[in-house]
């Protein structure tokens, strides 16, 4: 009884270095108060690679158009604050619920076909939405970009600075919360039925799974995740463009993922992280040809493996043998 | 024999692929606690059957009921929430996960806690405790904690066996349980088929006529989708229609 729940439980436990994780993450904007600003672009698409990983490395669903909704909230959060109130949650919420229902309507189209039909349709999705914001242009400002959105002060105290201290602190504490919470779904009974269905659609549909609905609702609460890393951006930039839709961003979130591991919350946390640092490090060095650099990285990655660049010494000696595949 | 319920029954069932017959015409009825096997050649169409009464495929004529109630259009899942699961010849399972995630997860799915996403999957103690019958039971305790895609063949067709038990089924339908396995893993198997609960009833698809005359009370022969003959282990193994027809080697029938 207790060797078997004590099996079951042990993922769900809170390891000792994630609290130090957080800690140094909340004690940079205020160690390097100059670099508050890309602290906070770290954890914005820290939020935006976690919902591509419970969509990807949860469910075994690939998108290729993950920034329709990140766009869907940035948009939404940034013509609220314009048009109804500049109060950062209840844009945050706005944002999130827009996404959301989004992430439902979009459901409907990706449960049908395999993957390739899946990449299609999810980067049609995200072009479809960014000629629209294109077209709009008396609501959403078109190609020049919805500007002159004015944040209010977070919880009513916290003003934004210009350094991006507290956008530093207000993007990791909007990640940590659904961070934490998607941690707990991950682990639960219902992750695990996703992890079995993105192993096995057709095992988990015998035993009892409803396949299509548990891949409507994964997709349908990782928009909202996506949505709330859109809002933020566009509250922390007090600006949306047409960028927020474009096919880079939804291809660099699936780098990120590529880099840090998909499948484990803290893969899109790390993949953020390097995949930031490395731009802003590289594109300092050699402006025009940073590209080049990530590009060349992560081949290297991909064809090396990542547990290999970990441990550099397992590069000699013989490869071990893998287990057949059930 | 007939003050037994019937829990499981096709009705003229018939299933065509464009020109091709695949099912024709099979009427078979699974009594409660029935164990049934269902025997023919490679490519009667045993296949077929199974993916018709679970909902993988949808018959072209007849009429599947499920303890009185009509399932011919229902969705696979909602037939195994009514308590009717099957196994597989190939085994399909969750390679990422252990047999003690896997099974949690199946238990949890059963009692109606799939959706839950608020607690951690060991946190319902009944789940537990049933996990830990299931593991001891089909002897997976020593390996509950490693990855599915590293345990023995053996070990792996115990789990097929294991996921389907952990859906608390009505009428379990083993499509071929021994295929694959080793002679030394095989006992193990075999152990686990006999000591299935009673009041399930069980429709076996099997090759290996050791087991067939061995476990089934009642035998049904398919040959080209279409029921050849029915009776007891004794009737089939002296009819010279199923001698003629299916086996060809009379002496493989003289172990029952």
């Amino acid at each position: 009884m207790k060797a078997v729940q004590d099996s079951l439980l042990a993922p769900s436990r809170f390891k000792v270095w994630e609290p130090l994780l957080w800690l140094l993450a909340f004690a940079a904007p205020w160690v390097f108060p100059g670099h508050a600003l890309i602290v906070n672009e770290i954890a914005i698409v820290a939020l935006f690679a976690l919902s591509l990983d419970l969509i990807l490395g949860y469910a075994g669903v690939v998108s290729l158009g993950h920034a329709a909704f990140f766009g869907f909230g940035a948009y939404t959060a940034a013509l609220f604050a314009k048009l109804v109130m500049p109060d950062p949650l209840a844009g945050l919420l706005v944002g999130m619920a827009g996404a959301t229902v989004l992430g439902a309507v979009c459901s409907l189209t990706i449960l049908r076909g395999s993957d390739l039909t899946r990449l299609m349709v999810t980067l049609g999705m995200a072009l479809i939405l960014l000629e629209l914001a294109n077209k709009l242009d008396w609501l959403t400002g078109g190609s020049d970009g919805l500007q002159g959105v004015v944040m209010g002060p977070v919880l009513g105290r916290f003003e934004f600075d210009l350094m991006g201290q507290t956008s530093a602190w207000y993007s990791l504490s909007v990640l940590l919360g659904l961070f934490v919470l998607a941690r707990r779904w991950v682990h639960s009974p219902l992750g695990a039925t996703l992890k079995a269905l993105r192993d096995n659609p057709l095992r988990a549909m015998a035993i009892g799974i409803n396949v299509q609905l548990r891949l409507a609702v994964v997709y349908t609460v990782a928009a909202g995740v996506a949505g709330a890393a859109g809002a933020l951006l566009a509250q922390t930039s007090g600006f949306a463009s047409l960028d927020v839709f474009a096919l880079d961003r939804s291809a660099d979130v699936m780098l990120m993922l590529v880099i840090g591991g998909v499948g484990w919350l803290y893969g899109g946390v790390l993949g953020a992280v390097v995949f930031k640092l490395l731009h802003d490090v590289i594109s300092g060095i050699t402006p025009q040809y940073w590209t080049f650099w990530i590009g060349l990285f992560l081949v290297v990655l991909v064809l090396v493996g990542r547990d290999r660049l970990r441990k550099p010494w397992s590069w000699f000696g013989k490869p071990k043998a893998h287990g057949e595949s059930a | 024999m007939s003050s037994v319920p019937i829990v499981l029954k096709t009705e003229g069932l018939v299933k065509k692929f464009g020109g091709i017959t695949a099912t024709q015409d099979v009427n078979l009825s699974i009594a409660q606690g029935a164990r049934h096997a269902l025997i023919g050649p490679n490519g009667a169409g045993k296949t077929t059957l199974i993916n018709l009464m679970t909902g993988v495929l949808e018959p072209t004529e007849g009429r599947i009921t499920l303890e009185g109630m009509d399932i011919t259009r229902m969705a696979p899942d909602q037939r195994v929430q009514r308590g009717l699961v099957r196994t597989f010849q190939i085994n399909q399972l969750f390679a990422s996960m252990t047999p003690l995630e896997t099974l949690a997860m199946v238990v949890s799915q059963q009692q109606g806690l799939g959706g839950r996403w608020w607690q951690p999957l060991g946190a319902n103690r009944k789940v537990v405790e049933r996990c830990e019958q299931l593991l001891s039971l089909f002897r997976l305790t020593e390996v509950m904690n490693q990855r599915t895609e590293v345990l023995a063949y053996g070990k792996r067709r115990l789990l097929e066996m294991a996921i389907a038990l952990a859906c608390e089924p009505r009428v379990l339908l083993l499509d071929e349980p021994v295929a694959g396995v080793p002679a030394g893993e095989r006992e193990e198997l075999l152990h686990t088929v006999a000591a299935l609960p009673a009041d399930v009833s069980v429709m076996l698809i099997e090759h290996d006529m050791d087991l067939v005359f061995d476990f089934a009370t009642r035998i049904t022969v398919l040959v080209n989708g279409a029921v050849l003959t029915e009776g007891t282990p004794q009737e089939i193994a002296n009819d010279p229609q199923v001698k003629s027809v299916y086996l060809g080697h009379s002496e493989e029938l003289t172990h029952g």
